[in-house]
């Protein structure tokens, strides 16, 4: 218990007292205050357990780079938060916090066993050490390494919150409201461009915050900035990623600090397009490395100055200082300026300023130069130093209970790296300075380097008599690395940053190395014996902080995640209890069980009724194509494998559609209702594929050609009336189409009106029975559907859904593009040789279908396959082979493409594609499944009504 | 998210309104039944992968519905320049 509110100071309301919890104690903050200031005024020091040897941990920073504070926040059922940073959550009354990875108590933590195992657990020591038996892996060791190790559990109820997202467009956009980003707003508002100006934390000002001298021009700056009609300022806003073209991804907390949650989105997702983006992001100091870093109360210097000048707050009543930059010395003068006690500033320069030496001595501050923290004692928080001179063996101990590191400033390059702006070294920072800019983007201020930080010793350990192998001198905090595992990974050969990066984890964790970056860099340097300049940095990735799925999700889940088509006819469906599947994005009726009916027994029925009476089946879902023009006949002809030049008007073709390479990628029936005009159908997922093929040849292979493509799927409701009682159903209904089969032939198409509608007539079938397909304009599908409904209630009219639609069109043989082919059929390997036009010329793929592979023998087949069990339906996908008896693994020779009960035949068929399946009738395969091997014999694929009989009525 | 220009509306346009279209100036054979099998292979299977300029097509699907041509670095992942599908190679 040593951190406690100043009597006086900082930016909090102390007018309103919020009451708040943590780990189920209650508290007291004020407005104004994070998480962070609020319980460190209340005298907590422990924040959290480390990541992998569960060490206690406390605040290392005051703002969004802290790598310990990890907690989190619930807010009701399915409003749980993890891994949010202290430092970063704004205090609101009946805040629900608490701490993560420790049980059964922050104190008293089972898993602190990790730490004194500490010496098995080198760099890499989960990849050296798991790797064998890998059937181990899954089930023993990484639940038992998920348990142990990690950070925040993950909710376990959906989410209910909702977010929002928007795209904007500046003239300049500026990310980072302290005093660099605040002149710049300023300069950039006076003249006429839209400006955004954004910010990470509640309110403006970035360093200023901690600064009282500089809070009048704050105020000033913000109300000219809010009179600004062209300015758009927006705080609790972070930019996490900078991507081509200045465009800038950036999330708006809109809810998360209110202590009522209010109707509307939680976050806001803002996609902006900048003309030109200015950073302002500022720069974060850098911890030192030394032995027992990671005490609770080992704090930044700068962090300390935020809690004490912003919130209020005194980390410590007696602070320590150690020191290798001037940086440091200021905020141990600032502090000591509001009454806190300071105990020793220790720096490990050998000389410093004599101004601040003078300061230091005006204000009553011993002062040890040329020394090093070489041990911190206290476990759960700091009770005393121990230093040395460097190079010395004399050890002083020093009593206090807070330490302040002040190791000079990392430049947040974060965004500018994002943006592939180029980065130099500059050994007077220690630090990468922006240097070539790849987009229309500037830094300014302390991100640009451009900023007084004072002077400073870049140092990458602090010299220590002590064994350095037995130190826990912590670089990254949030992953736990040490000093003693970069240097590892450089003795086990790695020596490349970026691999030695994935090897120790270093900077790998959510804080993305932002307070550990360049001290791994600078150990790995020392330990190569190469420039740091010469090693490079790991690459930084968006997001710059984490950010929720909700915000980049948005609305796009659930129903909303991609959108429904539904057909005109879709309504009725539901309506009569259709049990629904999504083919493509399209929800088709699968099939409509009647009361008591299981899936099987409702498709058998839909078939028998089809075979026997007549069936009604929703169609809409086809693709359409109006192709238009002169050359239409010639465009066509050269598309498909079939010849279309010689089609009579009124006549319907099966098009065979191949892709350059020969293989099959659509198929369709087609009818030509004029010399210059054909209505195109294509596959129900095929459809904007095949219409992008077609313009590309027209517009970039063949532009002399006239003719026009219009998609109409959407334009047209299809009804299929299949069954032999079809024509009977139809005939009162259509007016001026002669319905005889004389008249009105197979494959062929009318045009007319049924029930005053106009329509487009095909007499076509995909079911083998005698059948037509009804084009109307899709407004009118419902109400004809309706009609021919009622019509055909006489005949015991039934409607049946694709899943009776697929075992139909088995029974014929008809194939499923994308089902019975996968994209390395031909139209031979099909048995689909009869559709190509044998004396055309050239066609799409004509040539491919003479490449070597393609005419060469053992090519696979697709087939018919009856199985020796007529009860037996094998399964979709599953594999065949020749010999059951051969060891595994077995060679397959092929798999089931479609399978099926045929309620027509009584027994099971499939189709499989099998090498050389053509050559194999009458053989018998074997289909090994777990528990049994089937047997099955290759048959043709037609297994109902060979000779057509059925068709021609 | 790239800005793309297309050629034929004369306009910059969000990536997502385009498509991508494979390797530019590569014309199907007036006369395929004419090549050799290895003169079809390297028309159907050989692509260039260069390090820096690329051309390539693109289509403004959800525009005009335009193919056109642009020449782009693969590296930067810059465009240099689009043009109407049938210009000259730039």
């Amino acid at each position: 218990m040593t951190g406690y509110r100043l009597p006086m100071g900082g930016r909090v309301n102390r007018q309103t007292q919020l009451a708040f919890r943590f780990d189920g104690a209650t508290y007291a903050g004020f407005e104004g205050d994070t998480l962070a200031s609020a319980l460190l005024a209340n005298g907590v020091q422990l924040f959290g357990r480390s990541f992998k040897y569960h060490r206690p941990r406390g605040l290392l920073g005051a703002g969004s780079e802290e790598p310990n504070a990890l907690i989190s926040v619930t807010r009701g059922p399915g409003r749980f938060t993890p891994n949010l940073r202290a430092t970063s959550i704004d205090l609101y009354d009946g805040l629900e916090a608490s701490s993560q990875n420790r049980w059964p108590s922050l104190k008293f933590d089972l898993g602190a066993i990790n730490d004194r195992l500490g010496m098995f657990f080198p760099a890499g020591f989960y990849n050296k050490t798991f790797m064998w038996p890998r059937s181990f892996w899954e089930k023993l060791y990484e639940p038992a390494i998920r348990r142990m190790a990690g950070l925040g559990h993950p909710p376990t109820e959906e989410d209910p919150d909702h977010y929002a997202a928007t795209y904007a467009h500046c003239d300049v956009l500026i990310i980072g409201a302290g005093p660099a980003g605040i002149d710049a707003a300023l300069e950039a508002a006076s003249g006429n461009g839209r400006v955004i100006l954004i910010d990470e934390q509640d309110e403006l000002g970035g360093g200023a915050l901690s600064d009282p001298a500089l809070w009048p021009w704050l105020d000033r700056s913000v109300k000219a900035l809010a009179a600004s009609p062209n300015v758009t300022v927006l705080t609790r806003t972070t930019a996490f990623g900078y991507f081509h073209d200045n465009f800038i991804g950036a999330v708006e907390r809109l809810t998360d600090h209110l202590a009522d949650v209010p109707h509307g989105p939680r976050e806001k997702l803002w996609r902006i397009r900048a003309g030109e983006v200015i950073l302002a992001q500022g720069a974060i100091e850098r911890p030192l490395v030394f032995d027992g870093n990671d005490t609770p109360g080992v704090m930044l210097a700068s962090a300390a100055r935020v809690f004490a000048l912003r919130f209020g707050v005194a980390v410590g009543r007696s602070i320590a200082l150690m020191a290798s930059h001037d940086s440091g010395w200021h905020d141990i003068f600032a502090l000591a300026k509001t009454g806190v006690g300071i105990a020793a500033i220790v720096d490990v320069r050998d000389a410093v300023s004599p101004d601040l030496l003078a300061q230091a001595e005006a204000l009553g501050i011993p002062v040890h130069l040329g020394h090093s923290v070489i041990g911190v004692r206290g476990r759960l928080g700091v009770k005393a130093i121990s230093i040395a001179r460097n190079g010395g063996t004399g050890v002083a101990d020093l009593a206090c209970d807070a330490l302040l590191m002040a190791g000079g400033w990392t430049l947040t390059v974060h965004l500018w790296s994002h943006s592939k702006g180029t980065l130099a070294w500059r050994d007077d920072l220690g630090a990468y300075v922006p240097d070539q800019p790849n987009e229309n983007v500037r830094c300014v201020g302390a991100c640009a380097g451009a900023w007084s930080f004072g002077d400073g010793a870049v140092i990458d350990i602090l010299p220590t008599p002590k064994d350095p192998t037995r130190a826990k001198a912590f670089v990254d905090f949030q992953n736990d690395v040490t000093a003693k595992d970069i240097k590892l990974a450089v003795r086990e050969g790695f020596r490349s940053i970026e691999h030695i990066k994935r090897y120790t984890t270093n900077g790998m964790a959510t804080d993305q190395g932002k307070t550990s970056n360049l001290n791994g860099l600078q150990i790995a340097s020392t330990a190569l014996n190469r420039p740091v300049a010469d090693i490079g940095l790991t690459t930084f990735r968006p997001p710059y902080t984490p950010q929720t799925f909700g915000a980049l999700a948005g609305h796009a889940k659930g129903p909303l995640f991609q959108p429904t088509r539904k057909t005109n006819i879709d309504s009725w469906a539901e309506e009569n209890g259709a049990v629904f599947e999504l083919v493509a994005q399209w929800r088709r009726a699968r099939y409509f069980p009647k009361a008591g009916e299981d899936m099987h027994a409702a498709v058998n029925r839909e078939c028998r009724m089809v075979r026997s009476s007549v069936g009604i089946f929703d169609a809409s879902t086809l693709g359409k194509i109006e192709v238009v023009g002169p050359d239409a006949a010639e465009f066509l002809n050269r598309m498909y494998t079939n010849p279309w030049k010689a089609l009579e008007p009124g006549r319907c073709r099966y098009g065979l559609l191949l892709k350059e390479d020969g293989f099959i990628t659509d198929d369709g029936v087609s009818a030509r209702l004029a010399a210059d005009r054909f209505h195109l159908t294509t596959t129900t997922g095929g459809a904007a594929r095949v219409l992008n093929m077609m313009e590309d040849y027209l517009q970039t292979e063949w532009p002399d050609l006239n003719v026009w493509l219009t998609s109409t799927t959407e334009q047209y409701a299809v009804i299929a009336l299949q069954g032999p009682n079809a024509r009977k159903v139809l005939e009162p209904l259509v007016e001026g189409i002669d319905l005889s089969a004389e008249a009105f032939p197979h494959m062929a198409v009318r045009e007319g009106t049924i029930c005053g509608i106009p329509t487009r007539l095909f007499r076509v079938s995909f079911t083998g029975e005698l059948g037509f397909e009804i084009n109307v304009p899709s407004a009118y599908g419902r109400a004809l559907w309706e009609r021919i409904m009622a019509e055909g209630a006489r005949f015991d009219i039934t409607p049946y859904g694709t899943e009776a639609m697929h075992v139909l069109r088995a029974e014929k043989g008809f194939i499923i593009v994308g089902q019975d082919t996968d994209g390395t059929v031909t139209p031979q390997d099909a048995g689909l040789d009869w559709a190509i036009g044998k004396k055309k010329p050239d066609f799409v793929g004509k040539r491919s279908l003479a490449r070597p592979d393609i005419v060469a023998p053992g090519r696979k087949h697709l087939v018919g396959l009856l199985t020796e069990d007529p009860n037996v339906v094998l399964e979709e996908g599953a594999q065949i082979v020749a010999d059951p008896n051969q060891p595994v693994p077995m060679t397959m020779i092929g798999h089931v493409t479609s399978s099926y009960w045929s309620e027509a035949l009584g027994r099971s068929i499939a189709m499989a594609l099998v090498v050389d399946g053509q050559n194999r009738m009458g053989q018998s395969l074997f289909i090994p499944m777990p528990g049994q091997t089937h047997v099955a014999k290759v048959s043709s694929m037609v297994f109902y009504d060979a000779e057509g009989a059925r068709l021609n009525v | 998210m790239i800005l793309i220009h297309c050629p034929y509306c004369d306009e910059k346009r969000a990536e997502l309104e385009f498509a991508y279209a494979g390797q530019a100036h590569i014309a199907r054979p007036a006369d395929p039944s004419a090549l050799s099998d290895e003169e079809w292979e390297h028309y159907l299977f050989i692509r260039a992968n260069p390090r820096g300029r690329h051309h390539e097509r693109w289509r403004h699907i959800h525009g005009c519905g335009r193919f056109f041509n642009a020449v782009r670095d693969t590296v930067t992942d810059k465009f240099e320049t689009t043009y109407k599908a049938g210009e000259p190679r730039k």
